[in-house]
């Protein structure tokens, strides 16, 4: 296995105010990680550090924000993953006029999402699920060697945020998810991190990780 | 209802085809790049040799603003508590109706060319326009410290104790924006005569004098861009004194006795006054005047808007650094400003003088500051907007991520203008194109007030047409944004970067 990031006794945070200190870690290939913490804890400050790192990796990003352009449609929402691989001219028209191959690419994702039949529906019109979902989409039809994601189903019930994950994982070798259901994690992630009050508590296989040491970063 | 921008967009289309079926865009002039390169040479080498020349219309330009301005603020504050008042609220609308140059060539007939007629036609419209801007301030003052107050009766305490300090800040920000748009509008007062650098501008250019030209041009941009940094509200009341003082000792042509008299009499339809035909009369103001005057002002204007919101749409990214760069942001900022402070009259002008006589010097003006405006204010949301990391650059980023997301605000500020364009755009007459501009400044030329009090009228009524169709359709938009540009409450929230800047006519 070879190391995709590593960051060493690191101080973290934004502007001067440091979030989380003496961070250590690397994420190796194939790794499957969750980020546990209670809601501001640094989660998504970690997620930022780890993905500056990662510049020579084709990365999929899921922010928490869900980061869409509620004006444009699903269809635009989801094919805005894939801006990077064409050039301007190309892109200019695919907003005007998207072709029926470029429609089936991003329908293929939709499907996968339980968003098929929406690509012409604008996001401002989705509930909080579906956007989540679309954001999704986005990386699933990006594709690559990592995905990054930030609370990517907090807003999608439990049966349907476990099929979301394993589609995530039935596309990209590697993953780095924040995620706040224990249970999820447990479930899904092959190595938990977790946070709690500026820093890394522990950093283990998911399978080794005592419920004790989960419950107390919630105390 | 519920509109989206498509639906704007194809109705704006539209309107402009229809406009360019009417519309007179032959350029009819001397060779354009001729002119131009002799103008280009003339702003390279600007010939400064009369210095006190300048120093005078400079000093005149401003003076004229700050009586003017000032004149308008207290007026305005004095009426802002009454606004509710039907008759009140009736009479601001009346006066600002009217555009500034359009109240000087009425003024004209009563006070001449004095420094009167510059200080009235400034401070009448604007303030019909304090007076609305000044009592929203007074009615958004949080209730809670008026609460707070303990029993008092008289209103005039409150008024006086809590609602205008609580206000003072935006009223301070509002009434130096004004400034720099009385400054603008005294320097287009000098196109009609009044000693302003307008008057001089003008006459270098008809002279093709393009060197002393660009020096005039150059001391108003001297005057206008720093204006934030040399205004400050300790100085104003010297400011102001010194203002009063130039004026008063300015010569000027006597007007004979009776001027006003005569004025208010030559105001009543000549049909009352002389027992003439009203069919004729009528015949003449409406079908042969006011009809073909406001199908022109109507069809430029609506090219104008287009020109406006198409510039605005592609030229706001110039001043966005992750589209072009931060030095590119610095050279777009730049440009944008010069057309912004560069009054639409004077583009027009010297605009007039490369292409020649035609619509299109007018709504290459309209199109060119209207749009610098709309762009500065889309550029400066844009500059708060939150991008996620791994967002696109460059124009693709303008057309996936910047412009959609700007698209309601895109298309208020775009009806916004459209009555403010409109305004000006009957202006547009006094430059020889045949908009009711055109027609006012004939019969008043010929002395038949009285028609030019109807066209006045026809303008105030299209101004209102469109004002009232602007405000429906933004009632109408989809998640239209809470815009509110005249009233400025202080950089907080999303909007703040639609708040400050208004309407400048």
């Amino acid at each position: 296995m070879t190391a995709l990031l590593t960051l060493h006794n690191e101080t973290l945070g934004w502007g001067d105010a440091p979030v989380l200190t003496g961070v250590s870690l690397s994420a190796q290939k194939g790794e499957r990680i969750a980020l546990l913490g209670p809601s501001g804890v640094g989660k998504s400050t970690l997620l930022h550090a780890m993905l500056s790192r990662l510049a020579d990796q084709r990365v999929a990003l899921v922010p928490q924000e869900t980061g869409l352009v509620a004006q444009l449609s699903v269809f635009h929402n989801v094919w805005m993953g894939r801006l990077d691989d064409f050039g301007t001219a190309r892109n200019l028209r695919t907003l005007v006029w998207p072709t029926p191959t470029e429609r089936d690419a991003v329908e293929g994702v939709l499907q996968r999402t339980g968003l098929s039949g929406l690509g012409r529906r604008r996001v401002s019109q989705l509930s909080g699920g579906q956007k989540q979902r679309v954001a999704l989409a986005r990386a699933l039809l990006r594709g690559g060697d990592i995905v990054i994601a930030d609370e990517p189903v907090s807003a999608v019930d439990p049966t349907q945020a476990r099929q979301l994950l394993t589609e995530m994982d039935r596309r990209f070798e590697t993953s780095i998810v924040a995620l706040h259901d224990v249970h999820l994690a447990r479930a899904q992630a092959s190595r938990i991190i977790g946070l709690r009050k500026g820093g890394v508590v522990f950093d283990a296989l998911a399978a080794d990780v005592p419920e004790a040491d989960i419950t107390r970063l919630y105390a | 209802m519920s509109l989206s921008g498509r639906h704007l967009f194809f109705a704006l289309v539209a309107s402009c085809c229809i406009g360019l079926w009417f519309a007179d865009l032959s350029s009819g002039g001397p060779d354009p790049w001729l002119t131009l390169k002799r103008i280009g040479q003339g702003i390279l080498m600007p010939d400064f040799s009369d210095p006190m020349m300048l120093l005078n219309a400079a000093g005149l330009t401003l003076a004229l603003a700050f009586c003017g301005v000032a004149f308008g603020a207290v007026i305005g504050l004095l009426l802002a508590p009454f606004y509710r008042i039907r008759w009140v609220r009736s009479l601001c609308i009346a006066v600002r109706a009217l555009h500034e140059i359009f109240w000087a060539l009425m003024l004209l007939n009563i006070t001449g060319l004095s420094p009167l007629t510059g200080v009235l036609a400034i401070g009448l419209p604007y303030a019909g326009i304090f007076a609305k801007v000044f009592s929203e301030y007074l009615d958004e003052t949080d209730a809670r410290a008026e609460a707070a107050l303990p029993f008092v009766a008289s209103n005039l305490v409150r008024l006086l104790w809590v609602r205008v300090p609580a206000c003072l800040p935006q009223i301070a920000i509002y009434s130096l924006y004004r400034l720099e748009c009385g400054i603008r509008s005294s320097a287009v007062l000098g196109f009609i005569g009044l000693p302003t650098l307008g008057f001089h501008l003008e006459s270098y250019f008809k002279q093709a004098h393009y060197p002393e030209a660009a020096a005039v041009f150059i001391v108003f941009l001297a005057l206008i861009l720093p204006l934030r940094h040399w205004v400050r509200w300790p100085l104003v009341p010297v400011f102001i004194a010194a203002s009063i003082w130039a004026l008063a000792r300015l010569p000027f042509p006597p007007m004979g006795q009776g001027a006003a008299l005569r004025f208010l009499h030559d105001l009543v339809p000549a049909p009352i006054r002389t027992g003439a035909d009203w069919g004729t009369w009528l015949d003449k103001v409406l079908i042969d005047q006011a009809m073909p005057g406001s199908i022109a002002t109507l069809s430029l204007s609506q090219i104008a808007l287009t020109g406006a919101a198409l510039l605005a749409a592609l030229s706001f990214p110039l001043i966005v650094p992750r589209v072009v760069g931060r030095i590119g942001a610095a050279i777009g900022h730049g440009a944008l400003v010069l057309l912004r402070s560069t009054p639409e009259y004077m583009l027009a002008f010297v605009l007039l003088q490369i292409f020649g006589p035609s619509m299109l010097p007018a709504i290459l003006a309209l199109a060119l500051h209207n749009g610098a405006i709309i762009a500065h204010l889309l550029g400066r949301q844009s500059a708060s907007m939150s991008v996620r990391p791994d967002a696109s650059t460059g124009l693709t980023f303008w057309g996936w991520e910047l412009f959609p997301r700007l698209s309601g605000t895109f298309w208020a500020l775009c009806l916004y203008r459209w009555e403010i364009i409109l305004r000006e755009t009957a202006i547009m007459g006094l430059l020889g194109i045949g908009t009711l501009g055109f027609y006012v400044q004939m019969n008043l030329q010929q002395l038949r007030i009285d028609r030019a009090l109807i066209l006045l009228l026809a303008t105030i009524l299209l101004t209102a047409m469109i004002d009232a169709l602007s405000r429906y359709l933004r009632r109408g938009m989809q998640n239209a944004p809470t815009l509110r540009i005249e009233g400025s409450r202080g950089p907080t929230g999303n909007n703040a970067a639609l708040k400050t800047p208004d309407p400048c006519r």
